[in-house]
């Protein structure tokens, strides 16, 4: 048998661990996941920001891009609408209404700026992406066991952070664009008051189910349905909500998943909308054309 | 038939100390401990491990190995790559005591600051009654074996050394398992906030990574304890509610 004792390295007061940003003696590959999850994160806010400075192309009859719904305010005569059969255009929710006039001149006139803060901060402040980005943006830390950025004093969700406390707010709205959604998802399948089904009629119908799967997850919801009771069997509505809750909590336990399903899919819905709109994809539908 | 395989284990005490090699003979099925008790009874007859029950479910055995914390139990030896070099330290929240024994008596502490369990007024039979969907959240926290597997990996007492604003997340659970219990009257949540510091966590998650029970503590128990924390705190609308109501916070 093998006897072999010898010294290996200096000598270390700290029980032989090491300091400094990225240290530590993990030997697998503890960085591809924050490194993904950067990557991942990154393309999708570059395009979103890229898209929302474009203001145009997020209509190509019935769809309506989820990155502009709802249009709340009569775009800039440059932008192509579909008029209805009173020469209204279609998904204007303030047909009446032009452009705000306080709009910042600095920013394009386009709605999507209106649309996407909602959605930003209900996904900013969720439980999931505050894990995702306190790893791949902020090295807090940035691995488990590895040491994250240093800070002078850290202070968690307390000072500047304390506003995480309010992401049920971001969720109210959140669920009413559900709502929004949902309402163009069921639009996207009638063409002239004609029925009918399309790729993109698919996909804004997979994108309202993926969003409706990650709002409903999400673990304010959890809380706000049931989690807050200590007693679910005490009254008839402590064992519905127990019901409710244990459901959301099917969700919740796949909250992951459906972050990164959702925010993919509303992207590619985005981008399909674009292309068929720019012409350079055809839908192919039931309508002939 | 018996492989040959290398180790590095930090040896030493509060003073100071340094990684040695070791290399032994092992044979299928070893864990980790293994491993090292036969270090111990064949080459380093000083070396200091703490270890009890060798299941699982004492928490003796905590270490880190190659970087991660964990039991050194329930890590076989065959999840290591055959030429990989096992490298073994003690925790790194927790003063070192000697070789890979820490010095954990700052979480006994911990739990002696915590309310303690106050039932409610027993039913007019004499018997407390609860079913079962009412205590199957906080059924889930008593799995816990007091590792502080959690608490070592927590970058907020890890790195950060915050020991004095924040409890950790196996205390945090401790809580959750108090808060939502049905028959619980004791109101903690004013100290969640302000004494056990439920702020500094930022839910990156690695205390469920380590915890060697699945017990879910992030989403489970941190996650439901800053709610509650929002409900009374950071809610205006909640608030506002219980001044028109006059309905009091506490439970």
């Amino acid at each position: 048998m093998s006897v072999v004792a010898q010294t290996a390295s200096p000598s270390h007061a700290d029980g032989g661990h090491v300091g400094g940003f990225g240290a530590g003696r993990r030997t697998d590959q503890w960085w591809v996941g924050p490194a993904l999850t950067f990557g991942g994160l990154m393309a999708f806010i570059l395009y979103a920001t890229w898209a929302a400075f474009q203001g145009d192309h997020f209509w190509a009859e019935p769809y309506l891009s989820p990155f502009y719904s709802p249009v709340l305010f009569m775009p800039p005569p440059s932008v192509e609408l579909s008029m209805d059969a009173h020469g209204l255009p279609k998904h204007v929710w303030l047909a009446d209404s032009a452009w705000p006039a306080w709009w910042p001149p600095f920013l394009p006139p386009s709605p999507a700026f209106l649309i996407l803060i909602f959605p930003g901060v209900f996904r900013f402040t969720c439980y999931y992406y505050r894990k995702a980005y306190y790893r791949s943006f902020a090295g807090a830390p940035v691995a488990c066991s590895v040491e994250g950025i240093p800070q002078k004093n850290y202070r968690g969700e307390t000072f500047l952070m304390v506003f995480q406390n309010l992401h049920r707010y971001a969720l109210y709205f959140a669920l009413a664009f559900l709502f929004i959604l949902a309402y163009d998802a069921i639009h996207s399948f009638f063409r002239e008051g004609q029925f009918g089904i399309g790729v993109g009629s698919v996909i804004l119908t997979i994108n309202v189910v993926l969003l409706t799967c990650f709002t409903c997850g999400c673990h304010a919801f959890r809380h706000l349905v049931g989690g807050r009771l200590d007693c679910f069997s005490c009254d008839k509505s402590a064992s519905v909500r127990h019901g409710v809750w244990s459901r959301v909590t099917c969700l919740n336990q796949r909250h992951m998943l459906f972050a990164w399903l959702s925010l993919f899919w509303v992207g590619l819905a985005d981008l399909y909308v674009r292309l068929v709109s720019m012409g350079i994809v055809r839908d192919l539908n039931t309508w002939n054309g | 038939m018996a492989d040959s395989r290398k180790f590095r284990i930090w040896r030493g005490d509060k003073e100071g100390g340094e990684f040695k090699d070791y290399e032994i003979e092992v044979e299928t099925g070893m864990v980790v401990l293994d491993a090292i008790h036969r270090i111990q009874s064949e080459q380093a007859n000083d070396l200091a491990v703490r270890w009890n029950c060798k299941a699982g479910k004492c928490g003796s055995c905590s270490m880190e190995i190659n970087g991660r914390p964990k039991l050194s139990c329930m890590n076989r030896l065959n999840d290591y790559a055959p030429d990989e070099v096992i490298t073994i330290q003690p925790m790194k929240t927790f003063p070192v005591m000697k070789d890979l024994v820490t010095d954990v008596s700052w979480n006994f502490e911990q739990n002696k600051r915590i309310a303690p369990f106050k039932p409610k007024p027993r039913d007019a039979d004499g018997q407390y009654r609860m079913t079962q969907k009412d205590v199957e959240r906080v059924q889930e926290f008593r799995k816990c074996i007091e590792c502080y597997l959690c608490q070592d990996v927590c970058h907020v007492l890890r790195d950060h050394e915050k020991k004095a604003t924040f409890v950790g997340p196996r205390f945090m659970i401790r809580l959750a398992g108090l808060e939502m219990h049905p028959l619980d009257t004791a109101d903690r949540i004013p100290a969640i906030k302000n004494e056990y510091g439920s702020g500094m966590c930022n839910i990156t998650r690695c205390c469920t990574e380590v915890c060697p029970e699945h017990i879910n503590i992030t989403d489970n128990g941190i996650i439901p304890l800053k709610e509650r924390v929002v409900d009374r705190f950071y809610d205006p609308l909640l608030i506002l509610w219980r001044k028109i109501t006059g309905k009091p916070a506490g439970k």
